[in-house]
């Protein structure tokens, strides 16, 4: 490993992100079963989704995961200013080692369930059709009836009755007073795909007693070392995203990797490439990791979002690319900075926001908020849906939406959601102009923060950006190779030293640092090339004896 | 004495200690996957939550006294003011205590084990000696001391501070004073054959989890970086220190 330490003090660190456009997704679960398909089809993982799709207002999967009054998961600001993990102290931790008090169980999650399928070849001529009974993937016991499921409350099934257990819905009304209504064609929803965060301020590796989990330093993937893992199950407690799964089979914690066998080769993850509404991003970020404890650890819940901002590097300035540089981080991840997908979106449109910064885990997925309720509500009611006028009015009366993305994204800050909305929505306006009357109303840019050239640019990156645009991921093993450049000396071991040198050269010592190999062949028997003979020691006379 | 009292006594607690700690390097080198707790909770947590406490702490206080009373001479804590009298009730108050401890919470687990299906299911092949002998071990443990030391059955005033204690010391130093435990009572010997037979399976057993207590998990920086070339089993962690 290079050394990481930069002549200035700053170090640079590297971690490939993600972020998902809300307003595409709809909700078809493709990235749900390739992801299942690829890593979690096995036995002890039949329940496990490390990439879910959830049906906001909702209660998610595991039902009701968001509420930390009850799980426990993330971090918290103590009164002294420090961070602490929401379960407790790390002897309380040890001390619960034997029942972990905030364990999801698998009525949380949903009985994994498999059909009979055999029965329907197998079942012997007859009057009766044959059925397939589903029979539970734990017990190998019948199941009468099935109750709860990966996706149950989907498209708002069922949100009459059971919309108000969203913790964020319970939360709104609670704090606010908001009553939102579930009642047919007074409803709102949008999908929320999930997978792990990848945090800068990872509770699951904080939790973890075996210290089996981490962050890799190269990409800031988070991971568990299945050899090292012990099963104490402490880490799926203290995810507040409940993306570590516990795998009832092999007795080991499993989670979503990023698939970093693609990622090392420069692939998009599973998810994204099989994304239908091309609506993730992949790129790198840069980040000083000395900053991040600080900026997770202030005061206001509200602040976290733009302190998350704060700790991102701009690998445009010299600075940060010397720095960069000096910790290690090859040329191309640098380059491959400059144009990452996700750090324009995050950094320079400012459209994309953390999910739940208020845990305190500093996420790396983030999100677009939707202003599809947005519009969808503002043209139900005969309004011209994509006016720009017409739009920045509706985002702020209609406030419901609006909180509760704000509960989502920003810890309750309705103004950053409301700008990112704006910015959306002027988009819209601007790109409308555009195409319709061939006009480029600089004013609507303006009134947003950008130019009209950044309009552009961003209306191409969320709506028409081809794959290489959408995902710039630099390869692992090229960022190998321009390492072991740095280190290249000759042949090494094992080059066939026939190879160089021309005959007769007596001494063509192919050295490695610790001796030299000699083409005997090639050895006319003068001189004395490097390595054939014992260096010669000075004050000793060769093969004397005294 | 005989030569099955040799056996016994003389050879089989240390083979059963080589086998032990040769299975346990084994595993940590060959078998890391292998090492876990084969945890339930996920299956069934309402019975665990009692259980499993119960059991693992009842049965942490069952061995901190079992080395207090097998590795403390007699003639220590007599020294140290202690009376043979006020040692025993000391002993036999706390040791029954712990012990009724860790027997109703193995009650509760090994109940919750036969019982909810889910993780009847997930019982493994090795679960079922280890249990079986973990019981037996434990149930010879408690009429031990009921029996012998309370009541007095079978061994009138027998004191295993200076017979069992005085013999478990002497396989120390290699020289296994075999004629103190061939005089000992039945119930301490099956009670002690038990023991060196748990001994001798749980690195075989989800047992192994036991050498995994993460002690060190206190004295770590709480964020774990490692690099993609670091060997596994080698986390790198200077760049998290401040990170506490």
């Amino acid at each position: 490993m290079a050394p990481r330490k930069a002549r200035t003090g700053r170090r640079v660190m590297a971690q490939v992100a993600m972020v998902m456009n809300l307003d595409k997704c709809i909700g078809c679960h493709t990235c749900s079963v390739t992801c299942k398909q690829v890593w979690s089809n096995r036995e002890g993982t039949e329940y496990v989704w490390f990439n879910n799709v959830e049906t906001r207002p909702g209660q998610g999967y595991p039902r009701t995961y968001e509420d930390q009054e009850r799980w426990k998961g993330g971090w918290e600001r103590t009164r002294q200013g420090r961070l602490r993990l929401r379960s407790g102290s790390r002897a309380g931790r040890l001390g619960k080692l034997f029942a972990n008090p905030d364990l999801p169980g698998v009525e949380d999650y949903y009985e994994p369930w498999t059909y009979e399928y055999k029965q329907l070849l197998d079942a012997p001529a007859g009057d009766d059709m044959p059925t397939a009974r589903p029979v539970s993937q734990l017990t190998g016991e019948p199941m009468d009836t099935i109750t709860w499921g990966p996706n149950w409350d989907d498209d708002l099934g069922g949100a009459s009755e059971h919309g108000d257990k969203d913790p964020v819905i319970a939360k709104l009304r609670r704090e606010l007073g908001t009553k939102v209504r579930f009642e047919f064609e007074q409803s709102f929803m949008f999908y929320l795909p999930r997978i792990c965060e990848h945090c800068l301020n990872p509770a699951c590796v904080a939790a973890c007693p075996s210290g089996a989990m981490y962050k890799r330093e190269e990409d800031g993937i988070v991971l568990v070392g299945q050899d090292q893992c012990r099963g104490w199950r402490m880490c799926v407690s203290s995810c507040p995203y409940k993306k570590v799964y516990f795998n009832h089979a092999t007795g080991k914690a499993e989670k979503c990797t990023f698939c970093y066998p693609r990622i090392e080769a420069g692939q998009p993850t599973v998810c994204s490439e099989t994304c239908v509404g091309r609506m993730r991003y992949l790129g790198v970020m840069l980040y000083d990791p000395d900053k991040v404890l600080a900026a997770a650890s202030v005061a206001d819940d509200r602040d976290l979002y733009p302190a998350q901002l704060d700790v991102f590097l701009d690998p445009h300035d010299p600075d940060v690319v010397r720095d960069a540089e000096a910790s290690g981080i090859a040329p191309d991840w640098i380059e491959a900075a400059r144009n990452s997908p996700v750090r324009k979106l995050i950094c320079e449109y400012q459209v994309a926001l953390p999910l739940h910064p208020e845990y305190r885990t500093m996420p790396m997925v983030w999100y677009i908020p939707p202003l599809s309720p947005v519009v969808d509500a503002l043209a139900g009611t005969g309004f011209d849906g994509e006016d720009a006028g017409n739009l920045f009015g509706a985002i702020e009366s209609l406030r419901i939406p609006v909180e509760y993305l704000a509960e989502l994204l920003t810890a309750g800050d309705t103004v950053a959601v409301d700008s990112v909305l704006r910015r959306l929505a002027a988009m819209r306006s601007y790109m409308r102009g555009v195409n319709l009357r061939d006009e480029r109303d600089a004013d609507i840019a303006g009134e947003v923060g950008l130019t009209a050239g950044q309009m552009e640019a961003m209306f191409r990156l969320l709506a028409i950006a081809k794959y290489e645009d959408r995902y710039v991921v630099p390869s692992a093993a090229r960022a190998d190779a321009q390492r072991l450049e740095d280190t290249y000396i000759g042949p090494g071991e094992g080059a066939p030293a026939g190879c160089e040198g021309a005959p007769g050269d007596t001494s063509d010592p192919v050295s490695d640092g610790r001796g030299a190999k000699v083409n005997l062949l090639n050895w006319d028997a003068n001189g004395r090339p490097d390595g054939l003979f014992p260096p010669r020691t000075p004050g000793r006379v060769s093969g004397g004896a005294v | 004495m005989n030569t099955l009292d040799w056996m016994l006594w003389g050879v089989f607690p240390y083979v059963a200690v080589v086998v032990m700690v040769t299975a346990i390097v084994w595993r940590a080198r060959y078998d890391r996957f292998g090492w876990t707790t084969h945890s339930s909770q996920f299956r069934e947590s309402r019975l665990l939550r009692i259980g499993s406490p119960l059991f693992h702490y009842g049965m942490l206080f069952v061995i901190l006294g079992h080395l207090v009373g097998l590795v403390i001479p007699a003639s220590w804590t007599g020294a140290a003011g202690l009376s043979e009298h006020a040692y025993h009730l000391m002993a036999v108050v706390t040791g029954t205590l712990a012990g009724a401890c860790a027997v109703a919470g193995l009650g509760i687990l090994v109940y919750r084990r036969l019982t909810v299906p889910a993780v009847r299911r997930s019982t493994l092949g090795s679960d079922h000696l280890m249990y079986t002998l973990l019981i037996a071990a434990m149930l010879a443990g408690l009429t031990a001391t009921v029996l012998v030391q309370i009541a007095g059955v079978g061994g009138e005033d027998y004191n295993y501070r200076e017979g069992i204690s005085v013999w478990f010391r002497s396989l120390f130093v290699l020289r296994p004073e075999v004629a103190l435990m061939a005089a000992a009572p039945m119930a301490f010997k099956v009670h002690i054959l038990l023991g060196f037979g748990l001994l001798l399976l749980a690195p075989f057993t989800r047992l192994m989890h036991v050498v995994a207590l993460p002690v060190q998990y206190l004295f770590r920086p709480y964020v774990v970086y490692r690099s993609r070339r670091t060997p596994a089993g080698q986390p790198r962690r200077q760049l998290s220190g401040r990170n506490r």
